[in-house]
């Protein structure tokens, strides 16, 4: 199973979450905040608190720690405050 | 039908006591596989304690991966508004389901407290540790300090153990004698020494220094952290000068005791006392129908919660008309286990002097980015009085975690800088239980 | 020391009143039962409109208020997020359209700035493409209400006023049949007025006084959004708006209103539902405005909503503000009814308050807001 990091293919485990993905490639940050530009990644790791935030298939807000991978997901940093992608 | 919400030690054994009693039950939780995060399971199992029964009971209808956003109040009961699918949607499954009666068992999430350079990538909450490595398979980072309060740093630390990092350290910021001032808790709690001893074992084996009264009151580095200051903190949690170390790291895990996850309670309008949900003998609430177990009543952990759970489900099953009757010896469990989470609670204290670690540049809310200078600039402003004030002048706890990681801390800062009063519990009402896509919330949904 | 004037209630309306009168030379008392703007003034969106009001006594109002609020900001001298950011109305169906550009012509007759636009989305990029009239409102503005009434009461205190939060008042104490002090919890305040500032519980504490008025809540609730990068550059609503908000009709309706702020959630009104002080939020009701909102901007079908949370607004059965002395008990005035248009009415209630409980000369009409019009006295 594969989803692309940042543009990477990565290999992903089925029922691996986006930020096991994540730490599991290295990545320690994949969000900058909107007012500081500073970066976040996980924190609560349960789903509370909204700082591992990323950019799923185009769309934004969605919290690294929970949401399972899908094959062929594409998964971005989120910078800042982000527009969902118009949908097809 | 009854619904329980939360599938962790308290819900299933709720769920389960309540399908023993003929009803058919509701059982609904955001994770894939039931045991909450204290029975966390690795990707792929299913083997919690009680999983089976769940997994071949036939009156129970597990909903994994949903999440409940509202609670209404109708007339026979409550309307539970569920989503149901990939985390944070677009495109989950929308239902309600009519329950006669309500099992809350949402359980709870680690305290933070702010100190300087916690919103640095590699900090972490010590809950964020421990679900990464039990649920996950993967260590935060390679070289880690543990910090915090109460026995949950312990096992934290052999779940990082054993995903292979290095921890530097376990810091406990209360001192050992904690214990000593509750004897009858201890008693109580006599049956986790077992536990305990093990611990102590591992912490031996691996060579992990174990220290009381020191705690982390700095993180260092700029795009994640590299360093911690750690310091010997007196009786009141102020740092003894001249105590401080610094030590390089890649991770630092940080859990200050535990904050129930109030929201749905809350939104179904359940009386709070101390900060936890007011409950009787058989774990029901101020609302007709809606029962609470688990840590959502006081913290007490898992068999505190269980116990709870059987009982919180036995009542909801009678609620519903169902004959059920509570065994004696589980209500009894549940005294032992309130008796032992006092102790807990006494043993373990957070002491105000944690707010001096932190500068005026340290972020109170990580959400909104509202450093402990502007909280202190919109209060001389604005002159915010009330929780509500607070919130919209200085915008700490409007972001998307909605104050539920900073809410308490920002309350008792404010209360520190003004002398005000402000009501930590006030930041937890939230009518939307979770966030969720304008899409989603304009369907229709089907209802069950 | 007693102070002249006590106000009852620290919301906007009280805030701006207090306000008006400390500077008038007055010695003010202001008290809350709760925490002061964390009622009604912390449950709207902060609007400042000419927009949806017909000419008429409201819109006069309006259109003195706002300018007042702009000297405010600097008066002030604390960040209250104003924002002269301009309304656009918007008909989506062809039975609407007419009826937008005939308000908006009555509207350009009394001098408000309303101007018909034919490519709206010029001004709105991504409203959607099934626009049939649209109405530029360059005058309509929009602050952050909990700042603005949290200002207005740290200048009342810097300039030797007293607020007090927490303070319950149960009602007033009288000799020689006029206002001799206010009874509250915490004892008795003496003094030589009182302001009725009590928004939706107004009524209530006109009972208590012995000098009721017909004041009735209504419910409203407002969505609010994770933040976002600017995407609504006006407060931008349906011309249905209109129509709901001079309605006493429907036990519940919407009409969508939705804006930007500036620290970047996107507010999504508005709804108006008659269901006495019950504070339940529907979610049938956040459904019909998450479904408007969408048809109005189609971008934000997958942005998530963090919040919803619900106020309650006072009116009065003619929809329009009470200020004034009340007739039967000198000493007792009254300021409320404002509706969901209590932040943009604020500063001229509060002079016009002033000004008539000074003898000055007031500033516009007061008659169409006395007290003892048949409307608020007769339906009772």
């Amino acid at each position: 199973m594969k989803i692309t990091l940042d543009g990477e293919p990565t290999p992903v485990q089925p029922g691996q979450t986006v930020a096991a993905a994540l730490l599991a490639a290295g990545r320690v940050s994949w969000r900058d905040t909107r007012d500081g530009g500073k970066p976040r990644g996980l924190f609560c790791g349960i789903g509370v608190c909204f700082d591992c935030l990323v950019v799923v298939n185009g769309v934004p807000d969605v919290r690294a720690c929970q949401r399972v991978v899908a094959d062929g997901d594409d998964v971005r940093a989120q910078r800042g405050a982000e527009l969902p992608e118009a949908r097809p | 039908m009854i619904v329980v919400i939360g599938a962790g030690p308290a819900g299933i054994n709720a769920a389960r006591a309540a399908a023993a009693a003929g009803a058919e039950v509701t059982l609904i939780d955001t994770a894939p596989a039931v045991g909450g995060q204290y029975h966390r399971q690795p990707v792929g199992a299913d083997n919690a304690p009680g999983a089976a029964d769940i997994a071949a009971e036939p009156k129970i209808h597990h909903l994994s991966e949903s999440v409940v956003w509202a609670i209404e109040a109708v007339d026979d009961g409550h309307r539970i508004h569920v989503r149901t699918g990939q985390a944070d949607g677009p495109g989950r499954q929308g239902r309600t389901v009519h329950a006669d009666a309500l099992v809350l068992a949402t359980g709870a999430y680690d305290r933070a407290l702010p100190f300087p350079g916690w919103d640095l990538p590699g900090v972490v909450t010590a809950g964020a540790a421990q679900a990464m490595a039990k649920g996950q398979g993967v260590a935060v980072g390679e070289r880690v300090v543990v910090a915090g309060t109460g026995p949950f740093l312990l096992p934290v630390a052999q779940s990082l153990v054993n995903v292979g990092a290095e921890v530097v350290g376990v810091l406990e910021a209360n001192r050992a004698r904690g214990w000593l001032s509750a004897p009858k808790a201890l008693l109580a709690g006599r049956g986790k020494l077992g536990e305990l001893a093990g611990y102590v074992k591992l912490l031996a084996r691996h060579r992990i220094p174990y220290r009381t009264g020191r705690t982390v009151v700095a993180a260092h580095g700029t795009d994640r952290v590299t360093e911690v200051t750690t310091a010997v903190i007196d009786g009141k949690w102020k740092v003894k000068p001249g105590s401080e170390r610094r030590i390089p790291v890649d991770a630092v895990c940080v859990g200050f005791g535990f904050t129930p996850q109030l929201e749905l309670a809350l939104s179904a309008r359940c009386r709070l006392v101390d900060g936890f949900v007011e409950v009787d003998a058989a774990q029901a609430t101020s609302v007709p129908g809606v029962f609470a177990a688990g840590e959502l009543t006081g913290i007490g952990g898992a068999d505190l919660a269980a116990a709870e759970g059987t009982v919180a489900g036995t009542a909801a099953a009678a609620h519903a008309g169902h004959e059920s009757t509570q065994r004696k010896g589980v209500l009894r469990a549940v005294r032992r286990g309130r008796v032992f989470a006092q102790g807990l609670d006494k043993a373990y204290p957070v002491r105000p002097g944690w707010q001096s670690w932190l500068t005026d540049e340290t972020l109170v809310c990580r959400c909104e980015e509202v450093s402990l200078g502007a909280l202190r600039t919109s209060l001389d402003h604005y002159q915010a009085l009330g929780v509500r004030s607070l919130k919209l002048t200085s915008r700490v706890g409007l972001g998307l975690c909605q104050g539920r990681v900073c809410g308490r801390a920002a309350a008792e800062l404010a209360a520190g800088i003004t002398g005000g009063t402000y009501d930590p519990a006030a930041t937890a009402k939230r009518p939307l239980a979770a966030p969720l896509r304008l899409s989603e919330l304009a369907e229709k949904e089907e209802s069950k | 020391m007693y102070p002249d004037v006590v106000v009852v209630g620290a919301g906007v309306i009280g805030a701006a009143c207090a306000r008006a009168l400390t500077v008038a030379g007055l010695r003010v008392t202001v008290l809350d039962r709760g925490a002061p703007a964390s009622a009604t003034t912390a449950s709207g969106e902060g609007n400042v409109l000419v927009s949806d009001k017909g000419p008429g006594p409201e819109l006069d109002l309006a259109v003195a208020s706002r300018l007042r609020w702009l000297s405010l900001v600097d008066e002030l001298g604390v960040d209250i997020e104003w924002e002269s950011k301009g309304g656009v109305v918007v008909a989506t169906t062809d039975a609407a359209a007419q009826p937008l550009l005939d308000f908006a012509a009555a509207q350009r007759a009394v001098g408000v700035q309303a101007d018909v636009v034919d490519r709206v989305h010029d001004l709105e990029p991504h409203l959607t493409k099934s626009v049939t009239a649209a109405v530029h409102y360059p005058q309509d503005g929009q602050l952050q209400p909990v700042l603005a009434a949290s200002a207005l009461l740290a200048d009342v205190r810097k300039r030797g006023g007293t607020v007090r939060a927490g303070v319950a008042v149960s009602g007033v104490d009288t000799a020689n049949g006029r206002i001799a002090g206010v009874r509250t919890d915490q004892g008795v305040i003496a003094c030589g007025a009182v302001v009725n500032a009590c928004g939706p519980w107004s009524g209530e504490f006109a009972r208590a006084a012995g000098a009721p008025i017909a004041i009735l809540p209504r419910r409203g609730i407002v969505m609010v959004t994770a933040a976002l990068p600017l995407v609504v550059r006006h407060k931008v609503y349906d011309a249905d708006y209109v129509g709901a908000v001079a309605s006493g009709d429907a036990a519940l309706q919407t009409s969508s209103v939705v804006e930007s702020t500036p620290a970047g959630p996107v507010l999504i009104g508005s709804s108006r539902q008659r269901m006495g002080f019950a504070e339940r939020i529907d979610v049938e009701v956040l459904r019909e405005l998450a479904r408007k909102a969408v048809a109005l901007f189609p971008v934000l079908a997958d942005v998530p909503v963090m919040r919803a949370y619900g106020g309650f607004r006072p009116y009065a059965p003619d929809h329009l503000p009470v200020i004034g002395p009340d007739p039967r008990l000198p000493g007792l005035w009254h300021a409320t009814g404002h509706e969901g248009a209590g932040i943009g009415l604020a500063p001229a209630t509060g002079d016009l308050l002033t000004e008539l409980l000074t003898g000055a000369d007031p500033h516009l009409d007061p008659t169409p807001f006395r007290v003892d019009r048949p409307a608020v006295m007769e339906a009772l």
